[in-house]
């Protein structure tokens, strides 16, 4: 059987740089991916990462605070000053690997300004930084020589009594299921945002570590917290980076206002994404917007700044809705971005499952607590990469590999395969179902939600897991049959889609991104905690954590 | 807008495997990309259809295929645009490389040849305590290189590759430019040497045949070639001279800066290091033999073009710039 102490899932941004941390800490390791590293989702962040470094005047304490306030005060204060603490040295890690980060005048990394943040500390790559990172991080991959299983998708974790043994993966290309054993398993999977429609995410996006982790028994938290971006693209949905805002780009209304003087006058268009958003939304909803959109424009920053640092979203503006950004400003939305909650882990990346680590998107070591600022992402994913690759590597030390059949949990998983195949062709196609989940997602857990629109959801959702018992696998052979993928994954997204919906309706106030009409106030008093979903008999069972304050008292938020 | 999109199949487990067209006729909005038609076609239309595309926005490198027998990016190319007068599109997968399924290739040969150029920052020396001190203009250039999404569309449309599988290639040889252009990269003078002397080898940088077509199918403006001939120039001014590239480069400017025109007799024998290499002689023979007999064999007496002076007198101009590179040194004026 195929055999490694270490077995990171996942190979964006958060998965390699755990593979990597692993390896180096003297475990046998390997990353397991549906697609090839470079393909993941870690490609999509634009706008850059994060830091506070000293020698530029400033201080991580003060990106803690603004960390702290972006998250609502929901944020685990532990956990964000590690981050910010671990920022600098990380960044400079990056350097020095190869990425091709812009300069300042003195050869020297240069920054710019980004959302929430009172001073400029984002370290950035043009407008592909997560391009970026990612390839060079693919590059550290191969000479670590970790062994890489690339498109082959996880179908199951192998847990028995509470210890974690492996897990079942489907080899795409020959149809073959396998099992990999493997003493810790780091689950780094990326978000879930396929499971709304629109959303900026790429179609792989498909909450898949969150769904195994959930099904193996894990808490996902804060899973309530959705950040919907404020710029992205009329029709497609795209992003469109923040780093236009960073670099001076304006909202506009329909008559050419700069509306958000109304909502943040301080930070303008560079407040808190939560609160742009909901700035955008009122807009439109309050009839100042054209065709459900309000304006990004960029017009003033001139073809220069733009060619130099925005050249990729020049190019999506082009190619997807016929805007050159140059000369005319570009309509835009709040679009469905990101997850906040995740696999509650530990700051070293445990998960409630012994064995069991989590970092990234998929995780929440509770970093970006009720809205995630912009550019802290990247540092998420390398930060709680490394740290769970070190702390995964250090559990293996002097523990066994469990012992269970390998034919037994193959043929376990190519049953459930065959039954899918053998499903007659009459029902609704997983398309449609995906269709249908992402647009009630959209329409009733959006920007703005209330009891109501919520329920709503959970109606829609367990109405599409019936239909889901039975979808039909219209690809009946096994060599590269996405058909089937697409059918697994979209059980996982269904899985996570009741994880959101109940905990969104569970905090009854507005905190973060969870805007509740009927609760419009943040209330510190009895909601100043986390929603823990678990897997119950008849779907999620709700719990609550506390807060982790170290110095930052809960205030009012503004911008 | 209804559009036909006519894709070239692969199913290895039909009975009797082989490739073969198959249309659909789909209905898309006005500004619909060809990911957008193909994905339509997947979700609603025939499940088995199979390709690789994530991102949507020309950042993941997934959906690379030949559009109307061009390689690009699905999900870059507008349908409007890329229709015929019958509203149609044609659509196989990329070349080079084989198909697994309908539109889905084996990316193993890419990989490889990306995995031959040591894709790593290799610097010397110990690592500073913060940032490498470097321009923003250098890093401006090397981010024009990195913005390669790995997609394969140079791969798939490269000449030389399509008859010649041990070639690197462009995207393997640009990502290796990527290193050799970087100052943190090789020696205290930022001179990639190792690189720049095992790229000078056979399958290198100098078998591009410099037709373009990488520059052309590359959605991200890369520029592979252009980025091969940079690799050409550091590793002339490296002193990387020793080989059958470098030398035809040198007999290639010295006949013409010398007579106004190409020595085709002597430019091959000048390329593998005169005469006395025996194998390459021997290897000819046959290319030799055949342009003898067709009347092809290029004079043995080479004359100079006429007004030959006014040719040399453009090559002095050009001299301080070839100065110091192999073209330099085997310049008539050297």
């Amino acid at each position: 059987m195929l055999e490694h102490d270490v077995l990171v899932i996942g190979a964006g941004l958060a998965g390699m740089r755990a593979a990597i941390a692993a390896s180096a800490n003297g475990a046998n390791t390997a990353i397991i991916s549906k697609v090839h590293p470079v393909r993941s989702h870690s490609n999509a962040a634009q706008g850059g990462i994060n830091a506070a470094l000293l020698d530029r005047g400033d201080d991580w304490e003060d990106h803690a605070y603004d960390t702290i306030k972006g998250s609502d005060f929901l944020g685990d204060q532990d956990a964000i000053e590690i981050m910010c603490r671990s920022a600098g040295r990380a960044l400079i890690d990056m350097e020095h690997m190869g990425v091709t980060f812009n300069r300042d005048d003195e050869g020297k990394l240069g920054t710019r300004a980004f959302g929430g943040q009172r001073r400029a500390r984002t370290f950035f790559v043009g407008d592909f930084t997560g391009q970026a990172l990612l390839h060079v991080m693919f590059e550290q991959l191969i000479k670590s020589q970790v062994r890489s299983y690339e498109e082959w998708f996880v179908t199951s974790l192998i847990i028995e009594d509470g210890q974690v043994g492996g897990v079942t993966a489907l080899e795409i290309r020959t149809g073959e299921l396998h099992a990999i054993r493997a003493k810790t398993i780091i689950l780094a999977t990326g978000g879930c945002g396929r499971i709304f429609e629109p959303s900026t995410n790429a179609l792989i996006v498909t909450g898949d570590g969150m769904a195994l982790a959930y099904n193996a028994g894990a808490g996902l938290m804060d899973m309530e917290m959705v950040q919907y971006h404020p710029t992205t693209l009329a029709g497609s949905g795209v992003l469109l980076s923040e780093a236009a805002r960073g670099e001076g780009a304006y909202l506009r209304d329909k008559n050419g206002n700069r509306f958000m003087e109304r909502y943040a006058p301080n930070m303008m268009e560079l407040a808190s994404r939560d609160v742009v958003s909901r700035a955008e939304q009122t807009e439109i909803n309050a009839g100042n917007g054209v065709n459900g959109c309000v304006f990004l424009d960029c017009t003033h920053l001139g073809e220069a700044l733009i060619m130099e640092k925005l050249s990729q979203i020049r190019e999506i503006g082009i190619d997807l809705a016929g805007v050159d950004m140059i000369k005319e400003p570009v309509p835009i939305r709040p679009g469905m971005h990101y997850i906040m909650g995740g696999i509650k882990t530990d700051v070293d990346g445990l998960t409630s499952i012994p064995g069991v680590y989590a970092a990234g998107e998929c995780a929440n070591v509770s970093v970006h607590g009720g809205n995630r600022l912009g550019a802290n992402s990247l540092l998420d994913t390398i930060v709680f990469g490394e740290r769970s690759g070190n702390h995964a590597a250090d559990a293996c030390r002097g523990i066994d590999f469990l012992d269970f059949s390998e034919d037994e949990v193959v043929a376990r998983e190519e049953r459930r395969i065959a039954d899918l195949l053998e499903r007659p062709d009459n029902g609704d196609r997983w398309g449609a179902i995906r269709q249908a989940m992402g647009e009630s997602m959209v329409r009733n857990v959006a920007v703005f939600r209330d009891e109501q629109t919520i329920s709503e959801a959970i109606r829609d959702f367990s109405d599409l897991r019936e239909r889901y018992n039975s979808v039909p696998v219209e690809n009946k052979r096994r060599t590269f049959n996405t058909d089937l993928v697409f059918a697994l994954e979209l059980g996982y997204m269904l899985d996570v889609a009741d994880t959101i919906a109940f905990s969104a309706l569970e905090r009854r106030e507005s905190r973060g991104a969870n805007a509740r009409t009927d609760f419009p106030e943040r209330d510190d008093e009895n909601w100043l905690k986390h929603i823990v979903a678990r897997k119950g008999e008849v779907g999620p069972e709700l719990s609550y954590m506390p807060v982790t304050i170290t110095k930052w008292t809960p205030e009012e938020r503004k911008y | 807008m209804d559009v036909t999109i006519k894709i070239r199949r692969y199913d290895p487990e039909a009975e009797q495997p082989g490739s073969y067209w198959e249309s659909f006729d789909v209905s898309v909005a006005d500004n619909a990309t060809v990911l957008d038609a193909l994905i339509k076609i997947r979700e609603e239309m025939d499940g088995t259809l199979t390709l690789r595309c994530s991102c949507r926005s020309a950042i993941c490198g997934s959906c690379a295929m030949r559009i109307n027998g061009h390689a690009g990016l699905a999900c870059k190319t507008a349908l409007a645009l890329a229709i015929d007068d019958n509203n149609s599109v044609t659509i196989e997968p990329a070349g080079v490389m084989r198909v697994i399924k309908d539109l889905a290739v084996d990316f193993e040969l890419f990989w490889d040849k990306i995995r031959a150029v040591e894709p790593y920052l290799q610097p010397s020396g110990a690592e500073p305590e913060g940032e490498y001190i470097a321009s923003n203009e250098s890093m401006l250039h090397l981010s024009g290189v990195t913005a390669c999404i790995m997609c394969g569309a140079c791969v798939s449309d490269c000449t030389v590759l399509e008859v010649d599988p041990t070639f690197l290639g462009p995207a393997a040889l640009a990502k290796a430019y990527r290193f050799t252009a970087d100052p943190r990269d090789g020696n205290r003078e930022g001179v990639s040497r190792e690189r720049l002397r095992n790229l000078s080898e056979a399958t290198g940088m100098w078998d591009c045949t410099r037709c373009n077509e990488c520059v052309q199918a590359c959605p991200k403006g890369v520029a592979p070639m252009d980025r091969i001939m940079g690799l050409r120039e550091q590793a002339l001014q490296a002193g990387f001279t020793n080989n059958n590239g470098a030398r035809h480069t040198g007999a290639f400017t010295e006949s013409v800066g010398h007579s106004g025109r190409l020595d085709e007799l002597r430019l091959p024998i000048k390329s593998v290091g005169g005469v006395t290499n025996v194998a390459a002689m021997i290897s000819y023979a046959p290319v030799g033999w055949r342009a003898l007999t067709h009347g092809k064999m290029p004079p043995i007496r080479h004359k100079n073009v006429e007004n030959v002076e006014n040719v040399r007198r453009l090559f002095r101009k050009l001299e301080p710039e070839l100065a110091g590179t192999q073209i330099g040194k085997n310049s008539p004026f050297g």
